[in-house]
């Protein structure tokens, strides 16, 4: 029997995957990949818990989440292209114009 | 039509805003005939105002018009109002007349200098300035003008800005001026305190009530007005910037320094009579300030010698003689020699310009001399306002300075002597002139000689109208007795409510008319004059080398006051010279070390905790992504614990 504290795990579990492959990668595309995979972490949650409580509203925000994310990855994606072509590579820890 | 007085100062107004908008589109004689039309339009309509005043009974030619309210704060209800009475009449066809006549000069005189539009702007902003001045009906409305005035000065003083005693003379003018508006200030605001309005009906009305006679309350407000007077008017002590201002245009000596401006002081010691009629302290004050002005001044005129310095002091001179009339109660002699001077004074320094545009901008009477026949036009013009000054019957000046010195007699014999001594000088002072400049034989130097001639038309039919004036203009006051005197007695309902003042505190009435009296005061003054003007020809034609024998017989008396009492130098020990090292020690320790001090310490705070706080940001993302992480954390761990 799978119940929600199952999907609620399984969902920290790749949030915490997303995490820590925000924080320790160093390319920018492994980076943003992490990025999404904290985004369907929380859609899983809203969608489990939209199950369990029958109601409709956390899947619709689940598709909201889906377009935001999609044009995150657009925007992310161009922005990467972009400074490959600058600086010859994606490795974050060359990009460090803010730097003090 | 007495609706329609706004339009006197505004006229003059729209010519400014035209002149120094888009004057730069026209070309020059355009830009000339637009400020000589507005000003003109200006007196036409202050005609046709004067002649429906003179049409009404005299009791009710005060009117007001009200254009809006300019400020309502509370108490404070200041309307943007005019007030037509025979006192503001006289001033605003003066003016507007005297104006006008010198804007058509100017476009002669001026032509082909390279501010010529300049030029224009300012004199149709003075003229709007001083007609609000004249015609407001509340005092912070003539304080506007009273500061426009005083702005326009600064500015046309300091005309030919790129040279240096031009712009430091428009200063000086300036700041002695602010000496003087501090009094004028401070005296309007103890008004208003006590009236609790601006308005000069009101106020006039109220004040023997809510100011007692002679009382140190009534005595103070005068003493600030008239402190305020002393500097526009360029009286003792506040009359330094006068001689200096010379440094400006001819027209503008003509028009601000001599006709108009200078004689607000007067103006308003006139308008606030009942005020004065209040405070007998006040009177005398105003009344030994003018006479010693009147004498002071004088003598600083014989011993000088470029010809607007000898008019600028002569204009003090004449300034005290009107303040004496005020402070003997004679407000309506005041303000009649205020206007037959300005014709005479008006025409001197517009003749005294012609005689610099023969001359080639040479001011020197030494280097001049026997412009008679190259100047014809000028001299004869310049000869009248000398006899109109020195008060030869029947000029101008005789029937106004005779009416001061009746009064000033009737009133105490010593202002009498004060005026008679300082008239035979100026009769002296003025001759003087006439012949160093048109008599004689010639010094002027070859180079000069050869460019000589006379102005143009447009210069000297000014001057002949102004000549006409001054020939003419003491008839308004004929018969000079008192009680017959029509110009008199237009003037007499603005002061009637001061005269009753003063006749109430006299009891008795010790003031009675004595036609003899007059008569002889009459031939005494003439005869003066004409003392005057024999002894200026002795010196100064049948004996040339007697200047240099009275020089020689007392080098001191002359060193001093051909220094003019080195009062300059005094002010600049006793004020200038202490308010610069203040200045100097505020700029050195207190600007610059506690105000930058300030400024650079708070500055040099935040740098350093920046330096501190900079360290966190590493440019790196993955700190970044922490700090959110840390961050999100701790919200959810106050959320969930709280």
């Amino acid at each position: 029997m799978v119940t929600l504290h199952h999907y609620l795990f399984l969902s920290a579990l790749l949030f915490g995957v997303g995490i820590v492959g925000v924080m320790v990668r160093r390319n920018l595309i492994v980076i943003l990949m992490s990025l999404e995979l904290m985004l369907n972490a929380v859609n899983l949650t809203f969608v489990a818990f939209s199950r369990y409580l029958g109601s409709i509203e956390g899947q619709i925000f689940v598709l909201f989440i889906m377009v935001v994310a999609a044009s995150e990855v657009a925007v992310g994606l161009a922005i990467a292209v972009a400074i490959y072509r600058q600086k010859g590579t994606v490795d974050v820890n060359e990009i460090n114009l803010m730097k003090w | 039509m007495t609706d329609l007085v706004w339009l006197i100062p505004i006229l003059p107004l729209i010519g400014f805003l035209i002149n120094g908008l888009i004057g730069r589109r026209f070309p020059e004689k355009v830009v000339g005939w637009i400020g000589a039309a507005s000003v003109g339009a200006s007196f036409v309509v202050a005609l046709l105002i004067f002649l429906e005043l003179i049409g009404m009974p005299a009791s009710s030619r005060s009117v007001q018009k009200v254009v809006y309210t300019w400020m309502l704060s509370g108490d404070l209800n200041v309307p943007f109002g005019f007030l037509v009475d025979p006192l503001s009449m006289v001033m605003m066809m003066v003016v507007s007349g005297v104006g006008c006549i010198i804007h058509v000069y100017s476009i002669g005189y001026m032509h082909g200098e390279l501010g010529f539009r300049r030029f224009f702007a300012y004199l149709n902003l003075f003229v709007f300035n001083m007609l609000i001045l004249v015609s407001a009906n509340n005092f912070l409305l003539m304080f506007v003008g009273w500061e426009g005035v005083g702005l326009c000065s600064y500015l046309l003083i300091g005309y030919y800005y790129e040279k240096q005693s031009a712009s430091d003379a428009g200063k000086k003018a300036f700041v002695v001026n602010r000496v003087g508006d501090f009094g004028f200030l401070v005296g309007m605001f103890i008004i208003f305190v006590i009236f609790g309005t601006f308005d000069f009906v009101p106020i006039f009305a109220e004040a023997p009530n809510k100011l007692t006679y002679g009382g140190g309350l009534a005595t103070a407000i005068t003493l600030l007005l008239f402190v305020g007077a002393t500097g526009k008017s360029a009286q003792i002590p506040l009359y330094t910037w006068l001689p200096d201002a010379m440094e400006g245009p001819t027209p503008v000596s003509a028009l601000i320094h001599a006709a108009t401006m200078v004689t607000a002081g007067v103006y308003m010691v006139a308008r606030c009579s009942v005020l004065f009629a209040l405070a007998p302290v006040s009177m005398s004050v105003v009344a030994v300030i003018g006479g010693a002005t009147a004498l002071y001044a004088a003598t600083i005129g014989i011993t000088q010698f470029d010809i607007k310095r000898v008019l600028a002091y002569s204009t003090i001179s004449q300034l005290g003689y009107m303040f004496m009339a005020c402070g003997v109660a004679a407000f309506g002699s005041g303000i009649f020699h205020l206007m037959t001077h300005a014709f005479f004074k008006a025409l001197l320094f517009l003749a005294a310009g012609s005689v610099m545009h023969a001359m080639s901008g040479e001011l020197d009477m030494r280097k001049m001399g026997g412009l008679k026949k190259a100047l014809p036009r000028t001299h004869w013009t310049y000869l009248f306002g000398t006899l109109a000054i020195a008060g030869i019957f029947p000029f101008a000046g005789f029937f106004s300075k005779d009416e001061i010195l009746y009064f000033s007699f009737a009133k105490n014999p010593g202002f009498w002597i004060l005026g008679a001594v300082g008239a035979l000088m100026t009769s002296f002072y003025m001759f003087r002139s006439v012949f160093m400049t048109f008599y004689g034989t010639s010094r002027v130097d070859h180079e000069a000689a050869h460019h000589l001639h006379e102005s143009p038309p447009i210069m000297t039919v000014p001057l002949m109208i102004l000549a006409i004036l001054a020939l003419i203009g003491g008839f308004v006051g004929f018969p000079i007795i008192e009680g017959a005197n029509v110009f008199g007695n237009f003037l007499a309902p603005v002061f009637a409510p001061a005269q009753a003042i003063i006749a109430h505190a006299a009891h008795a009435g010790s003031h009675h008319a004595s036609v003899v009296l007059e008569l002889t005061l009459m031939g005494v003054s003439l005869a003066i004059a004409i003392v005057g003007l024999l002894a200026a020809r002795k010196f100064y034609i049948t004996d040339p080398d007697a200047p240099e024998r009275v020089i020689t017989h007392f080098p001191g008396l002359h060193e001093l006051v051909y220094n003019k009492y080195w009062i300059d130098e005094l002010y600049d020990v006793l004020f200038v010279n202490s308010i610069v090292k203040f200045s100097r020690f505020l700029w050195k320790s207190f600007d610059d070390t506690v105000i930058d001090g300030i400024v650079n310490g708070v500055a040099g705070v935040v740098r350093s905790w920046a330096g501190v706080l900079r360290l966190v940001e590493t440019g790196l993302v993955k700190d970044y992504a922490l700090s959110i992480l840390v961050g999100l954390l701790a919200v959810i761990g106050y959320l969930v614990l709280r």
